[in-house]
């Protein structure tokens, strides 16, 4: 188990999929598949940036980096470990 | 030769009968929109011809003819008459970009009912005041969707039917729920078309107000006759382009480029189901050999930030003709298309109200980077004097965007709201609500909004509407909203907001707030900044004043506040 992403695969569940969508996965696209929009995306990243007390620069903040919940878990490590 | 030829010698010489002649239509005959996109297509020749190529996220690819989407559309609209849905009335359509979406709202046509598209990122709160206002009969939507229709249900009376179209029809259904399958329903071969004439209603899609509640603006089925001609002449839509409009249909561009100009001009397009990414994007370019592309400036810029490497791996030789909407295209934006395509991004400029492109760039004619371009040949433009409400008589100064209101596709009215339609005209102009100027040669250049509407990657944000909103939240107590600048998005909503006693400001109520009006809104109405602040500017008689804030935002002089409390 990965708490890091267990925990953003919730928020995502709960935060953004409709009631009576089919569950998510690590690997299930999120922006390419439509789940989080480019605006939704703002919410997501100020969520990572409250929970793990970090700043994610704007231009890290791509939709590739947040397409799936393993995505966004390489890069909020790569901010926590800094 | 573009289809226009020379734009001088249209303007010269311009009447809607040009394009009443190619459609084969006579004054007082019927005009069924649902009809001139599938049926007529088909007598055209063109029946087995691809009108429709739909790729989900996935990769799933579904493809249907000409023939194919007048059976589907026929079936639906035969489901739906079954179901007792009458002529007149409203049948929302509240789908992703999935294919009952597109064949649906032809087959709402066909039956002569009003189509309401809604945007399907819409939050309970959005969805029920558009649904109530339209006092719409019918929703047509999908199983994830219908849960954000479940929770309104109770105050909205006039819902008859919720069809569910990926229903597994077998189990239970809720109240006013009814489950249908296009692929198990049975083609209906024959469908009765609605004799819908020049001015019966066809489409209601809603927009923002500066102070209201969003207003629903009423089109006809004549409307066919301004939306084909401005798609040949603007976009260039040839018989053999393969043609991609991104919007999604819950936005006019979605359905006058994305529905109806492109089926009744016969021409193959393509939609994609899917998120933005930069390469998903141009791999679909490349794999449908995409010709024609209608897109819009965020979609440019959020291209143009994903840089030019990526645009190497991929064969977008097939890119015949390139055009933007929905917000101002910067020159930049233009310089960069150039290079990076070998061919300009055509901006054009138009709006829900005005149902078709009334002022664009035109193939053929001079592209002047940043420029709005000129009038379509046949509708008068000008820029006026907001003072004397009167055309400046001289070039080169910022006023109103004002047009003659006559063209076939203008709205006729709002819908149960005649007063704010009357309000949109001054001195016989029809007031667009934009600034601009023209130059010396005729180009119009957009300068800015005349009210306080947020137009967020060419969305249009009610203020009004975000603040009612916020308020709603228990730690607000007081909220303003304005728009503060974004290189994407072009601007982006921004809500300052005191709280109430015993409510302190905190990143994790700062993300609350967002969250609770992305849901109860839309993700586009969220707030993308929550600046909490000890009071809000007012005047002496307590109302607050945006445009200081606005003002602080942009970076502009402030202005009078001579009637500023406390000041």
């Amino acid at each position: 188990m990965d708490e890091l992403k267990d925990i953003v695969l919730k928020y995502v569940t709960e935060e953004y999929l409709e009631a009576d969508s089919d569950p998510i996965t690590y690997d299930s696209p999120l922006i390419s598949g439509g789940i989080v929009d480019s605006f939704s995306m703002v919410s997501l990243k100020r969520f990572l940036e409250n929970k793990y007390n970090i700043q994610i620069p704007d231009g890290k903040a791509t939709p590739e980096a947040f397409d799936s919940v393993n995505k966004i878990a390489v890069l909020v490590r790569e901010f926590v470990k800094a | 030769m573009s289809n226009i030829g020379s734009y001088d010698e249209r303007a010269k010489e311009f009447s809607w009968e040009i394009s009443e002649k190619e459609l084969g239509y006579r004054d007082g005959e019927i005009i069924n929109i649902g009809w001139y996109c599938t049926d007529r297509v088909c007598e055209q020749g063109k029946a087995s011809k691809l009108a429709l190529v739909w790729e989900g996220h996935t990769g799933a690819e579904k493809r249907y003819t000409y023939n194919d989407i007048r059976l589907a559309s026929n079936t639906i609209g035969a489901f739906l008459r079954g179901l007792g849905i009458q002529a007149g009335e409203r049948v929302c359509l509240f789908m992703d970009k999935i294919p009952e979406l597109y064949l649906g709202f032809l087959g709402i046509l066909k039956i002569g009912a009003i189509a309401q598209p809604l945007f399907s990122a819409f939050g309970d709160e959005s969805l029920f005041v558009r649904l109530s206002n339209a006092e719409t009969s019918a929703v047509i939507t999908q199983r994830k969707h219908a849960l954000k229709v479940r929770k309104i249900l109770d105050r909205l009376p006039h819902i008859k039917h919720i069809v569910i179209v990926d229903h597994d029809g077998v189990s239970p259904v809720k109240d006013r729920e009814v489950a249908f399958s296009l692929e198990k329903a049975g083609p209906v071969e024959r469908l009765d078309i609605y004799p819908t004439m020049a001015e019966t209603p066809s489409v209601l899609h809603y927009t923002s107000g500066t102070t209201g509640m969003p207003k629903g603006v009423k089109h006809v089925h004549y409307s066919l006759i301004s939306q084909v001609l401005t798609a040949k002449w603007v976009l260039d839509l040839r018989d053999d382009d393969i043609y991609w409009c991104t919007a999604d249909p819950g936005w006019v561009t979605g359905t006058s480029y994305g529905i109806i100009a492109p089926f009744a001009l016969g021409v193959t397009q393509c939609v994609m189901d899917a998120g933005f990414s930069a390469e998903a994007w141009y791999r679909f370019i490349e794999k449908r050999r995409i010709s024609m592309w209608y897109s819009a400036p965020t979609a440019i810029r959020s291209l143009m930030k994903a840089g030019d490497e990526i645009i190497g791996k991929f064969d977008l030789s097939s890119l015949r003709h390139l055009a933007s909407v929905g917000e101002p295209l910067n020159s930049e934006a233009v310089v960069w298309s150039q290079k990076v395509f070998g061919k300009p991004f055509y901006d054009t400029y138009w709006q829900t109200e005005t149902g078709c492109i009334v002022i664009s760039n035109y193939p053929g004619m001079e592209v002047r980077p940043g420029s709005m371009g000129k009038p379509f040949p046949g509708i008068t433009g000008t820029i006026l004097d907001p003072n004397r409400n009167e055309p400046y008589p001289f070039q080169g100064k910022i006023g109103l965007v004002a047009l003659k209101f006559d063209w076939p596709s203008r709205m006729r009215t709002y819908w149960n709201n005649e007063e704010a339609f009357r309000k949109k005209f001054r001195n016989g102009w029809y007031i667009t609500g934009d600034r601009a100027r023209i130059d010396k040669d005729g180009y119009f250049w957009f300068a800015g909004r005349d009210d306080d509407i947020i137009n967020t990657a060419g969305h249009l944000v009610s203020p009004f509407e975000v603040e009612s909103a916020l308020l709603e939240h228990p730690a607000v107590a007081e909220s303003a909203v304005v728009s503060k600048p974004d290189p994407i998005n072009l601007e982006v909503v921004k809500a300052f907001v005191t709280l109430k006693p015993g409510f302190t400001a905190s990143k994790d109520l700062d993300l609350e707030i967002m969250n609770f009006v992305r849901k109860k809104l839309s993700p586009l109405a969220m707030p993308q900044e929550i600046e909490f602040v000890d009071s809000l500017p007012k005047t002496r008689s307590g109302k607050i004043m945006r445009r200081i804030l606005h003002a602080r935002e942009w970076g502009e002089e402030i202005g009078d506040t001579s009637t500023l409390e406390n000041d």
